[in-house]
């Protein structure tokens, strides 16, 4: 939590000696506050202010990577409790475990299930992030080979599953250069799994029954040197797991709680594919910063990825598309003409309704700048001019043997000046995008 | 270390659905909801004394742009309103019935209010929990339909919508002659939510009678927008703002099975998996982010995702 300038003059020698370029230490202090100096220019501060200073300047919640290159995992470092606060910034990690007492076919198998769980959605990548290996085999040796068999076969982020750190230590040998997250770390084997996690610098887990033994337990590998922490509060009932969740967020955000300033792994109870999809989603929604789960069926998956999608986007920043003519269905020079904001929530709704018509329609995304059809229009962002230009400029003249163009409702009086300004015939569409289905197959008939 | 636990000052309304004989009516059950003295789930930092609910929605005219996925449990019931109530009632146990009387539409097949007033009636014969009520969404004709079932559900405390910001007056006169609960509907706007609730309680409407309804989304299409608001409304409530204490009603299905995910069949997009799952899931999701952020009635569509989310609330509600 950054501390204020008074915060911080509380902490300077309040000697007013001017070696710092200042005045005074209360206006080095301010300047500190607002980042414009560093601390280094004031030379008589004690070493307990510049730790102080320091750890007031971490974010509340630690950001983790787990992976290495394009396919790395970053959690953590969010700043708020709800999203329309600010927003949330780095989306749940979604992953699996898989045992190494599986049959290397089988494990080749649901890796490639798992790298086929990518998708895109409202034109962004939606894809699952982590693959977790438990020893279950109790055999170290054979742990070794699963693990680089998975690493031959993913590139996405790993995860280590054991509570024993020599299976753990065999593991990393073969893997440490992909940054695996350590999983984990319990008050019974903490030194040995501290020291693993910071020889070869990578994540641990710590898991803990109650938010009370996390807390020691956090402590405790801190007090081991370790930094690089993944909270985890074991198996719990969704509403327990949502009060752990919520309660580590709080007091890492209002308090500056230090030992709960990482992010958090929940691991579904559920092996039920509806059941378990519903406590991910829980989980997403609700601060996860990695949610595991046992199911894999792309059907199950793919509602999680856009839960999360949907949560993490940026309330203050809309989506939008390409400004530009889109094509649905196997349009002909005949096909209708309709003609809508580039706002993605706005641009996709239409898009669904005109695909459910099953009338091959065009469809005009102007540039609204990702306002919608109203909100555009009440600030000028959708008018007769900028929608001729659009039409213009997209040649969709060329596309069609007609010029009758399509508005939505609610811009009708925009009709007679967009058939001026443009040469195309105006009809004024439904109001709401669930109207057109019923009128676009009234149009063909 | 200290747990934080928020002491809120306010408190969501309670409202009551459906009249007994006790109260004067014919109905055999109620549905109570609201009263949360809490953010949604967190059982250890207030009350959540009544459990979300599912209401199942029933249309008054065949469905025409169902997905196959959709319209097969229901089978021939979806021609016959009544039927459709009594097998959702019996065999899905529905505890509430939304109809839907869309076909009053001008668009939609222009029934008569007559009509759509001896649809209700039947009905709440065939059926005997609560029902909520909806029109058709085209404002001149609502102001007809509506105020002639509300009549003829008198006395039933039914909850009837949705009353806008700009058509309010006949609704929420209707229902306040014939003793119903009210939906207010508002564009995914806190202020507008909170004017509509305004507007509605000047005319003398109790606030513990109002329901909202903030026009959610599906899951992949703005659900976010509506989150938000419902979170936004949901702290303001708890913080005590009274025009935002009401319990909200989302319209999951409806939503949801507009979502291509939900509809398309697994030849348009193999990669997504079955639809006959992948749709039910997909409301079922839908239904989950509305629910933690404070859903109180939702409206649901597919058997299954019907019984997966009370399952869901089920699971939920053990608090642990
Ligand atoms: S150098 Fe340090 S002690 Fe001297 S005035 Fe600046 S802040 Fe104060």
């Amino acid at each position: 939590m950054a501390l204020s300038g008074l915060g911080i003059y509380k902490l300077l020698p309040k000697t007013n000696c001017k070696k710092c370029g200042f005045p005074t230490c209360l206006a080095f202090a301010m300047q500190l506050a607002a980042k414009k100096v560093s601390l280094d220019k004031c030379p008589d501060v004690s070493q307990e202010t510049k730790k102080a200073l320091e750890s007031a300047s971490q974010p509340p919640i630690k950001l983790i990577t787990v992976g290495s290159g394009d396919e790395k995992l970053e959690i953590g470092n969010e700043t708020v409790l709800f999203r329309h606060e600010e927003k949330f910034y780095h989306p749940t990690g979604i992953g699996f475990i898989i045992e190494d007492t599986s049959s290397e076919e089988d494990i080749k198998k649901a890796l490639g299930e798992i790298n086929k769980l990518d998708f895109e959605r409202v034109g962004q990548r939606i894809n699952v992030n982590i693959v977790g290996i438990s020893c279950e085999s109790k055999d170290a040796s054979k742990f070794q080979v699963v693990v680089k068999t998975v690493l031959e076969n993913t590139k996405l982020a790993l995860a280590l599953v054991s509570d024993d750190a020599s299976f753990i230590a065999k593991a990393l040998e073969a893997s440490k250069e992909r940054v695996p997250l350590l999983c984990g770390a319990t008050s019974a084997n903490y030194k040995e799994m501290a020291k693993l996690a910071k020889d070869n610098k990578v994540p641990l887990v710590a898991s803990a029954p109650t938010l009370e033994e996390l807390e020691t337990l956090v402590k405790n590998l801190n007090t081991e040197g370790v930094e690089d922490i993944v909270l985890d509060t074991g198996k719990k009932s969704i509403a327990d797991k949502l009060w752990d969740l919520t309660q580590i967020r709080r007091l890492a955000l209002k308090k500056a709680f230090r030992p709960f300033g990482y992010p958090v792994i929940a691991f579904t109870q559920n092996a039920d594919k509806f059941q378990e999809a519903a406590e991910a989603s829980t989980y997403v929604s609700k601060y996860a910063g990695i949610v595991m789960l046992k199911n894999r069926d792309p059907w199950v998956v793919l509602p999680i990825l856009t839960m999360r999608q949907n949560i993490y986007t940026d309330p203050q920043k809309p989506l939008q598309v390409e400004a530009k003519v889109y094509e649905i269905g196997k349009v002909e020079d005949k096909s209708p003409v309709i003609v809508t904001t580039n706002f993605s929530l706005t641009y996709y709704t239409v898009e669904a309704e005109v695909e459910s018509s099953k009338v091959p329609t065009y469809i005009v995304s102007c540039d609204s700048e990702g306002m919608s059809v109203l909100t555009a229009w009440a600030a000028e962002k959708f008018t007769a001019e900028s929608i001729a230009k659009a039409l213009e400029s997209f040649g969709i003249k060329d596309k069609v043997a007609h010029k009758d163009l399509i508005i939505p409702g609610y811009v009708s009086v925009l009709s007679g000046k967009l058939e001026e300004a443009s040469g195309w015939k105006v009809t004024v569409g439904p109001r709401e995008a669930s109207g057109i289905p019923v009128f676009l197959r009234n149009l063909t008939k | 270390m200290d747990l934080m636990k928020e002491c809120w000052t306010g408190k969501i309304n309670t409202v009551t659905l459906g009249a007994t004989e006790k109260e004067g009516g014919t109905r055999t059950s109620q549905i109570t909801v609201g009263g949360e003295t809490a953010l949604p789930f967190l059982f250890k930092e207030g009350d959540i004394p009544h459990a979300p609910v599912i209401a199942m929605e029933v249309l008054d005219a065949e469905p025409t742009d169902w997905p196959e996925v959709l319209k097969k449990p229901f089978g021939d019931a979806l021609k016959d309103p009544v039927k459709w109530a009594v097998k959702c009632v019996e065999e899905y146990k529905a505890r509430l019935i939304c109809v839907k009387l869309i076909g009053t539409h001008p668009d939609f097949g222009n029934k008569s209010a007559a009509d759509a007033a001896k649809l209700v009636k039947d009905i709440l014969q065939a059926v005997k929990v609560p029902l909520i009520i909806l029109g058709s969404g085209d404002d001149e004709k609502d102001n007809t339909v509506l105020a002639k079932a509300s009549e003829a559900a008198k006395g039933e405390k039914c909850l009837i919508g949705d009353a806008t910001e700009k058509n309010y007056k006949t609704l929420a006169a209707s229902c306040l002659a014939d003793g119903h609960n009210i939906i207010g509907e508002s564009p995914i706007d806190i202020n507008i939510a909170k004017q509509v609730n305004i507007l509605i309680s000047e005319m003398g409407f109790p606030l513990d009678r109002i329901v909202v309804n903030p026009t959610i989304g599906a899951l992949g299409y703005g659900l976010e927008y509506a989150y938000s608001i419902m979170e936004r409304a949901r702290n303001a409530a708890l913080l005590g703002d009274k025009m935002l204490s009401m319990p909200f009603i989302c319209f999951v299905g409806q939503e949801a099975w507009r979502a291509k995910e939900a509809k398309a069949t697994s030849s348009e997009h193999p990669e997504w998996g079955d639809e006959s799952e992948r749709g039910p899931l997909w409301e079922a999701q839908t239904a989950v982010a509305v629910l933690q952020t404070g859903g109180d009635i939702l409206v649901m569509r597919h058997p299954k995702a019907v019984e997966e989310v009370r399952k869901y609330i089920d699971s939920l509600m053990k608090k642990g």
